[in-house]
């Protein structure tokens, strides 16, 4: 009956072979496989109708599945739904509120609804760690976008979960109330909560995400480590600002990647930092033979971003 | 590691979600409360003028049915009219809002079983009109004179009529998909069968043939039962009255349940 206690190094979610086709036709999931490992910060990221929110959808209980499994702590989320659900907590995308009730009654509602028995002192500290507390007696309706997505993650919490879905929590969202939840997700994490977010904002997925998941049309294409992740895929730049601008490239580093600028005046190399020799020794040696010398000097690495549309678009071309 | 063990316990051993179904009626009530004008005066006061026009003015002039001042006649079909409306108002209203807002996907992912869910919506639905009916038998007992021969009987049929249409009205808010969709049947149907479910007669006044054809109207074995208990007259046998209530009864739940069974208009 119930499932045997979890160690602490089994998935905290498994998903295996979920599809989902609507009745439309239009199949949203494509046998999806997907572990979300204890604790971690997990960022799905992909593209408008990748199917990010059916699968939170599906996991959550808002969406059927077609076929396939999930396991959220160990409970199947159909057989269980009561254990499994207990163990989540949703903040959806839109911000769907009551209008008429006052924060703090749709906030211990959210908890009654979970289950769970009063705990007016958890709900003022939820509030207070959201900014909430003044608001405490305010119909929501009188509060802005965000202070009305502050209520949604409020509910979210208020039967603490152990799992915490955010679909795109970001979305229309001011620099302070992102600060606000970054710094919420921490603390979150730190108390052992596993964190799990969409977005299409890779900025977010960069800065908060253990690993990173990438859905496109259905099906995840990748799974990594952010650090691998950017490490893999990740091109290095090196830019040197020349003292002197010169015509053209010398011959004797025609080996390099490299690019001038059209001024002349700049010379970029661009190096693969997954490869054994970088190659800089060698070009700065070359460069100081040839008599160019240089003022100054950069390196980037390229974002998620760069590295998110390249294995989009490798995908669209491998099915073309 | 022991909280987490207890907390496995609990999580696995909730067969019944208490707190749910008290948070959804909780919630439901408020809503009542927060709107006494819409939710209470405005269905008591216009039943109320029924009495004063029916009872007060013209009453005075009509027959007495079987005994009955008129007045005091069309009170329990005017009460079964106002519980059924508003049964069906309340109930549908309370589903189709949270769908229409997109609030219902807490519902859907709170571990809440779909009959608790019922019990908490179709409860505070049933709540609410049984309240207003009480409140209109005291208001009618201002106008009229009243007297309830089976008052076991008679709660007991508010009871399953209240819940019966509440169902009804929680089926229909399901399937509505618009507000006008919502408005439609408790207009074009529950309305006309109200009124020609005999509030305002006794079916033994109709010709012989609309005799027949008002017994496939279910509204005539309500009213003619919750008749029967304040003044032990009926156009239907008691028990006929009982079993057609009871059958829609078990007819909604039967609905509501394959409803939440295949997740009609509720889940992709």
């Amino acid at each position: 009956m119930a499932p045997m206690l979890m160690t602490s190094t089994s998935p905290i979610i498994s998903v295996s072979g979920l599809s989902k086709t609507y009745s439309t036709g239009f199949s949203a999931l494509k046998s999806v496989d997907l572990e979300i490992r204890r604790g971690e910060i997990f960022a799905l990221l992909g593209p408008n109708g990748a199917g990010k929110t059916t699968l939170i959808s599906i996991i959550c209980g808002l969406v059927r599945p077609s076929s396939g499994t999930v396991l959220a702590d160990g409970y199947d989320i159909i057989r269980d739904y009561r254990a499994a659900r207990s163990t989540i907590g949703l903040v959806p995308q839109e911000l769907t509120t009551d209008a008429f009730e006052t924060v703090w009654s749709t906030v211990s509602f959210s908890r009654g609804l979970f289950g769970k028995p009063k705990n007016p002192a958890l709900i003022e500290q939820l509030l207070k760690d959201l900014s909430l507390w003044d608001k405490k007696d305010t119909q929501i309706r009188r509060l802005s976008g965000g202070m009305k997505r502050r209520v949604l993650i409020a509910k979210a919490l208020a039967h603490e979960p152990r799992i915490l879905f955010l679909d795109e929590p970001t979305a229309g969202v001011d620099v302070e109330l992102r600060q606000d939840m970054w710094q919420m997700v921490r603390r979150l994490k730190q108390t052992g909560v596993t964190i799990i977010l969409t977005t299409h904002y890779i900025e977010e997925a960069e800065e908060m995400a253990d690993r990173i998941g990438v859905i496109s049309k259905g099906e995840i294409i990748l799974v990594e480590e952010k650090t691998e992740l950017m490490r893999k895929l990740g091109k290095k730049q090196l830019s040197l600002q020349l003292q002197q601008p010169i015509e053209a490239l010398p011959a004797a580093l025609a080996a390099f990647d490299l690019s001038l600028s059209q001024a002349g005046d700049e010379i970029v190399y661009t190096y693969d930092t997954q490869a054994e020799r970088t190659g800089i020794t060698t070009l700065l040696q070359g460069l100081a033979e040839a008599g160019i010398r240089f003022r100054d000097l950069s390196t980037s690495q390229s974002s998620l971003e760069d590295i998110f549309v390249s294995l989009v678009h490798a995908g669209d071309k491998e099915r073309a | 590691m022991t909280s987490l063990i207890t907390d496995r316990e609990a999580e696995t051993g909730m067969r019944l979600n208490i707190r749910a179904i008290a948070a959804i009626y909780r919630f439901e009530m408020a809503r009542t409360w927060r709107t006494p004008l819409q939710s209470i005066v405005s269905p008591v006061l216009s039943t109320a003028l029924y009495f004063i026009v029916f009872g007060g003015a013209i009453g005075s002039r009509m027959q007495a049915v079987d005994g009955v001042p008129y007045g005091a006649f069309i009170v329990p079909g005017l009460i079964m009219m106002s519980l059924l409306t508003q049964s069906i108002a309340n109930a549908s209203f309370a589903i189709y809002f949270p769908k229409f807002t997109g609030t219902i996907y807490e519902l859907l992912s709170a571990p809440v079983a779909w009959w608790e869910a019922v019990i908490g919506y179709v409860g505070a639905a049933a709540s609410k009109s049984m309240l207003l009916g009480l409140i209109i038998l005291l208001t009618a007992a201002f106008f009229v004179p009243l007297r309830i021969e089976h008052p076991a009987m008679m709660l007991l049929f508010l009871v399953l009529t209240a819940t019966t249409f509440s169902l009804f009205g929680f089926i229909i808010g399901i399937w509505a998909d618009g507000f006008e969709k919502l408005q439609v049947i408790p207009l074009l149907i529950v309305t006309p069968l109200a009124f020609l479910g005999g509030s305002f007669y006794s079916i033994a006044m109709l010709p012989s043939f609309w005799q027949k054809v008002t017994l496939f109207n279910p509204v005539v074995y309500l009213i003619s039962g919750f008749r029967w208990s304040f003044y032990s007259l009926a156009d239907v046998s008691l028990g006929v009255s009982l079993g057609m209530t009871i059958f829609f009864l078990a007819l909604c739940i039967g609905i509501v349940g394959w409803i939440f069974k295949t997740g009609y208009r509720l889940k992709n």
